[in-house]
């Protein structure tokens, strides 16, 4: 990582570059008080929280939070759930942002492009409150638009908010219909500062559309894919808390398929004040997240160093 | 994205061309309608009566006959709630983007001084934040006992501040600066402060237009944090406020408390989407402002370099 030609000594560095440093120093308290503090509480996972005693005085508890986790019986659910969610968002992503970046690129009508690809973006605007709104709109089982046209056309009346299988689609579609319009812009970002004389070359030695986008634009891409696909397993055992939130509404009877360590961890602490039990599920998701994107960085980075995230 | 179009339009389309225009028209135009018809859907219902749709449930097209202006009537008949709940949104959005573009920016600058030695170190110590962190409850223990954040508008605005993706954004986009710009500026003796806010900030432009459209993003929409912190109605976010107005019960007592109409009279249904379309307008008008900068200040590169 180091690139130092000459070894700088401290003094110098400090003397040279000091406004730089100083120029540093806001963004540096703020992640040591936001993100470097809270690590050191992550030793409430194995105390007994009194509220006298705060973060740091409260009496040790051994490992009694991380045996009242295991024995309420959901980490193995909800590890489950997020698991599988954030495959099924990674890959179906990749496919998508990328598959609606190449296509794009490929309209020749100017005015379509532009027109489409607003659109695209407007999910990625609201906030997952106004997605729990058109949740309600479309869903609702007396008054929703989608029962309407279902009983319209002879069918039955679906009442999604009792079926609990029918919400991994739901939740699905629902994160590519938000996330989609943003990912393929940062694809169509990469595509736009490809070479644009290779395509021209490929063009005049016969090649066709297809082949260009099977040999020349899918394989340029795959940086930025790696890139995308590693920061999400970086967060694969993190779920979207406001996606899952305010589309579910802690609903106990949809939690088998829509329950996610996030929203375990939030009721633990938020509705059952658990704080030691609910930072030692947070300690286990930190460590799970931790563990992964260090093997997965470092299996990238002996494959592919370019690839890899750092 | 404009080169292509320029060739192409040269000579006349080939047939495997033509298929892959013919697929992606088809594609990309499916998948914007289902992007835009919820939007529509919810736009439609705002302005139905509430008698037509407790009767017939949401529109799916919108009828002469059952329009009604009723839910946005009642909403500004008594705006001080909501007024409020914008001037809460507004004033957090604009304070929070402000300080927020500017901490990525200027963390980013440092970082992608090709000449500062101890750039991958730092790069790093700001990175891992990004690989672990201590989880949701030493950060809300933190934020609530000892940074005093409860019905604190300071609890808005800080925890989304700074955010390290954005200030990687921000290195990338300053690296492909060229590097005689500082150089021939510190020879004239412009120190590195100066270099920053006079010559790089503006070349920085679509990097700026980027940021402040998710910093802006990101506080707007924010309810979590609202959630979290503030249980004084007259510091309710906008989104959290829509928040309470979806829980039914919870809506008709704020209408009722805040309108002094009886409840039975209340437009909920019509009221839950009127105040949906309120919470959501300002933000997506903002996308064509910064539309046009967008691909060329969006540019994701790695934590190295």
């Amino acid at each position: 990582m180091e690139k130092t030609r000459t070894k700088t000594p401290f003094l110098k560095v400090l003397r040279r570059h000091w406004l730089l440093l100083l120029m540093l120093l806001p963004s540096l308290i703020y992640v040591i008080i936001f993100s470097y503090v809270p690590m050191t509480g992550i030793i409430l996972a194995f105390k007994k929280y009194q509220y006298a005693g705060g973060i740091y005085f409260s009496p040790w508890n051994g490992l009694n939070n991380f045996k009242a986790l295991l024995i309420s019986g959901k980490l193995g659910m909800v590890t489950r759930n997020t698991l599988l969610y954030n495959i099924a968002f990674i890959t179906l992503g990749v496919l998508f942002e990328m598959g609606s970046a190449i296509l794009l690129n490929e309209i020749i009508s100017k005015f379509f492009k532009k027109f489409t690809q607003s659109l695209m973006f407007l999910p990625y605007f609201i906030s997952w409150v106004v997605a729990g709104a058109i949740m309600y709109n479309i869903f609702n089982y007396e008054k929703g638009v989608f029962n309407h046209v279902i009983t319209a056309l002879g069918g039955k009346a679906f009442d999604l908010y009792n079926t609990p299988s029918a919400w991994i689609i739901v939740i699905i579609f629902l994160k590519i219909w938000k996330q989609t319009g943003y990912g393929s812009v940062v694809y169509l970002a990469a595509i736009t500062g490809l070479d644009q004389e290779m395509f021209e070359a490929a063009s005049i030695d016969g090649a066709s559309a297809w082949q260009k986008i099977r040999y020349l634009t899918i394989p340029s891409l795959m940086p930025t894919m790696m890139i995308l696909v590693l920061l999400g397993i970086g967060n694969i055992f993190r779920g979207d808390f406001g996606l899952f939130y305010q589309t579910v509404r802690s609903s106990a009877l949809l939690q088998p398929t829509t329950d996610v360590i996030d929203t375990y961890v939030f009721r633990l602490l938020i509705d059952n004040g658990d704080i030691g039990v609910s930072a030692a599920a947070s300690l286990y998701q930190s460590v799970l997240c931790f563990v992964t994107i260090m093997i997965s960085n470092a299996l990238v980075k002996k494959a592919n160093p370019d690839y890899a995230l750092y | 994205m404009t080169n292509q179009v320029v060739l192409n339009t040269h000579k006349r389309l080939s047939k495997d061309e033509l298929s892959v225009n013919i697929l992606g028209i088809v594609l990309i135009g499916i998948f914007a309608l289902i992007c835009v018809i919820p939007f529509y859907l919810i736009i439609i219902a705002s302005f139905t009566s509430e008698t037509s749709l407790i009767r017939n449930g949401y529109p799916l097209l919108p009828s002469f006959k059952d329009f009604s202006l009723d839910s946005y009537k009642l909403s500004l008949k008594n705006p001080v709630a909501i007024l409020k709940a914008y001037g809460t949104t507004i004033g957090v959005t604009a304070v929070g983007t402000f300080l927020s573009v500017f901490l990525a920016t200027m963390t980013g600058y440092v970082l992608s001084r090709k000449d500062f030695p101890w750039r991958n170190k730092f790069a790093f110590f700001y990175f891992f934040t990004t690989l672990f962190n201590g989880g949701l409850v030493p950060w809300y223990l933190l934020c609530v006992r000892y940074l005093n954040f409860k019905n604190n508008i300071v609890g808005l605005i800080l925890p989304l501040m700074f955010s390290v993706w954005n200030m990687i954004i921000a290195k990338s986009f300053m690296s492909g600066l060229p590097m005689e710009i500082t150089e021939s500026a510190k020879i004239d003796g412009a120190n590195d402060l100066v270099i920053f806010a006079r010559l790089i900030i503006p070349l920085s432009k679509p990097l700026i237009a980027t940021l402040s459209l998710f910093a802006a993003l990101a506080y707007w929409n924010d309810w979590y944090n609202c959630m979290l912190y503030i249980t004084d109605e007259n510091m309710f976010t906008l989104q959290y406020y829509l928040q309470r107005i979806l829980g039914s019960a919870e809506a008709m007592r704020i209408v009722a408390e805040k309108s002094g109409i009886a409840l039975p009279s209340i437009p909920i249904e019509s009221m839950k989407m009127s105040m949906t379309v309120i919470a959501t307008g300002p933000i997506v008008l903002l996308y064509p402002f910064v539309q046009r900068y967008f691909v060329k200040g969006l540019t994701i590169g790695a934590v190295k370099g």
